[in-house]
């Protein structure tokens, strides 16, 4: 069994109500950085972690919070990020769903150390459920004096609001999450200024995602040195993984960033294997927007390595042979699955999120959704599979945001691995619609190139 | 004796020019001037929080700045990326920035109707320019044009949201010029279009300069609408006594003879307004004894409204003689003895702005 953090206590029945979690340890971390600890003791805990931003980019936490802004007489925001939007993720909702007192706590602590007397917690409008639960866990905190005015005699005073987004994926970026909570069109903002400079309200602001909150409350648990020996090299502790697709076990899992890819997708613990004894063929595995692998550079990096479950060790290859850990959506795709679909349903949904501000993004996303419907459908050219590539290519980097790379990035891996099942949908267009390509070579064993002769 | 102020080196594709501390990439390109200023259409220098979102202004910053002189990783948008002492941007010396260039125009182009013929716009607009300029010759693509309900503005201002390009500076100028905003970006992605929530018609007093600020003819003036087009007018610079404070009452009169067909701001070689004029002044108006003439205005872009002036041309070699073994060509008659129209004696190019009758009759 692997070690957990966030998880650890998850099994206990009603761990969502104030009681039976405070009874089970709940608020000691809390109650530790309000008692014992000033806000850059807790800062340096953050920073020995090695924690790094769970929403996908990776960013390391502490030094983000070092980058924020303290001019005298302006007030500081936190705002926790769970607009949870990106296909194939569903971390944040088990965790606001079952432990919603850990986000609290979480929230309580950074807001401590930030110097934020004010929280938000920015949710899905698709969530429409949890508002209730939060709210409740906020104001049994509220009634056991863990929010509120001077929290437990030490002179902090926290209120934390839940706000519900209207259902926009782009309300995920943390400017344009800023811009609809300030209650506007939820377009992102040109950086800079960035917004721990300013950010909600041109105040220093800082957004973080529901999981990094959370895991501060471990940290200061176990201690930040002790909980950067959890995981592997630069990808310390643990990481919550949401595993769907043809697998047999789908759901949230924790793991510690040590497993090996294959571990994680066949191991009775994880995702217990693919069904219905089908074949692995390609695999997303960190939520829509990262590159999809076939099988075999999944499984195995391109030097030969096994690829492991950590930031790192996924990145290996750059984009040529690596992808991303991303937010965790481990989507997992069986031989019967057709990529050329796949990409058409990712590209649907960035056509569709599109927030039509800045011009390559809003007209881009729409044209690769055409094209790849056209391919689908059995109309495509072979010229066609070029044009999508040129197309993603003047998308990447061009935008404001990272939606335009998000958009692009499926679009670009599935041209460059599976090239010969797009040429095959429009070589072949009437068999295409019956039946699909299939696993090909994508599982074959990966020649490795020999080490250059010194 | 005021502090001097510390000025920053900034070198944009080689040329180096000093400017001070906050001002953007776009800005320093304007004042060295010339062929390395990045296009611009969606930033307006008068409009504040404008730019970044039409990407045509795109460079590559190829040394971030003194101190730190790594490059940014991505292309940025010069309308809003503010200098630093040694910076090295490069414009038109980088071919990706180019490529990126053609692939935003090819964006913006790829939902516009192309319908520059009937077009109000055409000769004057700056997509017509950007694509003549950056453009491929065709587009890819092969499906559907976007088009949209048609939304009443009232019946001053014609609005052709399948030529809009969402610049957002119309819904900057209601906010920061007219004071009173009554339309803005409704829908979200391909479908994000220009409108009103309910219909509405726009009525402040200075709502008419969305028109000036609009980079293609998305919003047109109705009381101009098809009367003429922009090449045939001569522009002549105007003013009157306006009796709205804010109004500055120097304007561009189009005129055609003794008519006025319309009446706009005076604009400056990047298509801005120098300053905005109110609606009395623009659409009410129409008459040449409403306004005191000062004289031809000078269009300086390389548009059509300027054309016709031979400035400068290089006579092409005659190979006639040289063909015909030195011979000369025999006329059949001598046009200039005969022509009532034709007179050589009038150099075109010695005539300020496009030629007109009177031209002709010293």
């Amino acid at each position: 069994m692997g070690r957990k953090l966030l998880f650890d206590k998850a099994h206990i029945e009603n761990i969502r109500y104030y009681d039976v979690y405070r009874a089970n340890g709940g608020y000691g971390s809390a109650e530790k950085a309000l008692k014992s600890m000033t806000p850059d003791q807790v800062l340096d805990e953050v920073k020995k972690s090695g924690l790094r931003g769970r929403g996908g980019a990776g960013f390391p936490t502490g030094m983000k919070w070092s980058f924020i802004a303290k001019p005298e007489g302006v007030p500081r925001y936190l705002v926790c990020n769970a607009d949870e939007s990106e296909p194939g993720t569903f971390k944040d909702r088990y965790l606001m769903e079952f432990i919603p007192h850990l986000l609290i706590e979480g929230l309580l602590i950074s807001s401590y150390t930030l110097g934020a007397n004010t929280c938000y917690i920015y949710i899905r409008g698709e969530y429409a459920w949890i508002p209730d639960i939060l709210e409740e866990a906020i104001a049994d905190a509220k009634k056991n004096g863990w929010l509120g005015k001077n929290i437990m005699g030490s002179g902090f005073d926290l209120e934390i609001y839940v706000q519900r987004g209207a259902g926009a994926y782009i309300c995920g970026e943390e400017t344009a999450l800023i811009e609809s909570l300030e209650g506007k069109r939820g377009n992102p903002r040109i950086k800079p200024p960035f917004p721990a400079v300013k950010g909600l309200y041109d105040c220093p602001t800082v957004v973080n995602n529901v999981e990094t909150l959370a895991t501060v409350v471990p940290i200061l648990r176990i201690g930040g040195e002790e909980y950067a020996k959890y995981g592997t090299g630069k990808s310390t502790g643990t990481k919550l993984i949401s595993a769907c697709g043809n697998i047999n076990k789908p759901g949230v899992y924790e793991i510690e960033m040590n497993i090996s890819v294959e571990e994680f997708i066949y191991s009775d613990e994880y995702c217990g294997g693919i069904a219905n004894g089908k074949r692995l063929k390609a695999c997303i595995p960190g939520g829509s927007s990262v590159p999809i692998l076939p099988a075999n550079l999944l499984l195995k990096t391109a030097k030969g390595e096994p690829r492991m479950m950590t930031y790192e060790s996924l990145a290996d290859g750059g984009f040529a042979t690596g992808t991303m850990l991303g937010s965790g959506g481990f989507i997992v795709l069986d031989e019967d699955q057709c990529i050329v679909k796949n990409t058409l349903t990712f590209a649907r949904f960035y056509h569709h999120e599109s927030c039509g501000q800045c011009s390559p993004c809003r007209e881009g996303t729409g044209w690769m959704e055409r094209v790849l419907k056209n391919i689908e459908n059995g109309k495509g050219k072979m010229s066609d599979i070029d044009l999508l590539w040129d197309i993603q290519r003047k998308i990447e980097g061009n935008t404001i945001c990272p939606l335009g790379d998000a958009a692009a990035w499926p679009v670009a891996a599935a041209i460059r691995h599976f090239r010969d099942e797009f040429e095959w949908h429009v070589l072949h267009p009437e068999e295409a619609q019956k039946r699909n390509f299939g696993l090909a070579h994508y599982a074959d064993p990966l020649e490795i190139a020999a080490p250059a002769a010194v | 004796m005021a502090e001097e102020q510390k000025l920053f080196k900034v070198k944009i594709d080689g040329i180096t020019v000093e400017v001070a501390p906050g001002t953007t990439i776009l800005n320093a390109a304007r004042q060295i001037g010339g062929d390395i200023v990045p296009p611009a259409m969606c930033y307006y220098s008068k409009l504040q929080g404008s730019g970044g979102k039409c990407r045509t202004c795109l460079v590559k910053v190829s040394k971030g700045s003194e101190a730190d002189p790594r490059p940014m990783p991505k292309l940025v948008a010069s309308c809003r990326t503010t200098v630093m002492d040694g910076m090295e941007v490069a414009n038109i010396t980088s071919p990706e920035v180019l490529e990126a260039r053609k692939g935003v125009v090819e964006f913006l182009l790829l939902n516009h109707p192309l319908d520059c013929p009937v077009c109000d716009q055409a000769g004057e607009c700056h997509l017509q320019d950007l694509g003549y300029e950056h453009g491929a010759e065709a587009t890819r693509y092969e499906f559907k044009r976007r088009t949209f309900d048609k939304v009443d503005l009232g019946d001053k201002i014609q609005l052709h949201m399948t030529r809009c390009i969402l610049c957002y500076r119309c819904v900057f100028t209601a906010d920061q010029v007219a004071g009173n905003r009554e339309h803005g970006v409704l829908g979200r992605g391909e479908h994000a279009e220009i409108s009103t929530y309910l219909s509405k018609n726009l009525s402040s007093p200075f709502i008419g300069n969305v028109i000036d600020v609009c980079p293609v003819g998305a919003l047109t003036d109705k009381t101009f609408r098809f009367k003429n087009r922009v090449w045939f007018l001569k522009p002549v610079n105007a003013h009157r006594d306006c009796d709205n404070p804010k109004c500055c009452g120097k304007t561009v009169l189009w005129m055609r003879g003794d008519e006025v067909f319309r009446v706009t701001a005076r604009k400056d070689k990047y298509g801005e307004v120098e300053d905005f004029i109110c609606d009395t002044c623009r659409f009410d108006k129409k008459e040449a004894k409403d306004w005191v003439i000062e004289g031809p205005r000078k269009i300086e872009r390389q548009s059509v409204i300027s054309a016709n002036h031979y400035v400068g041309v290089n006579k092409p070699k005659d190979t006639l003689v040289e063909v015909l073994d030195g011979r000369q060509p025999k006329l059949l008659m001598d046009i200039h003895s005969i022509s009532q129209v034709n007179r050589p004696n009038i150099d075109l190019s010695q005539i300020e702005g496009p030629a007109h009758s009177d031209d002709f009759n010293k």
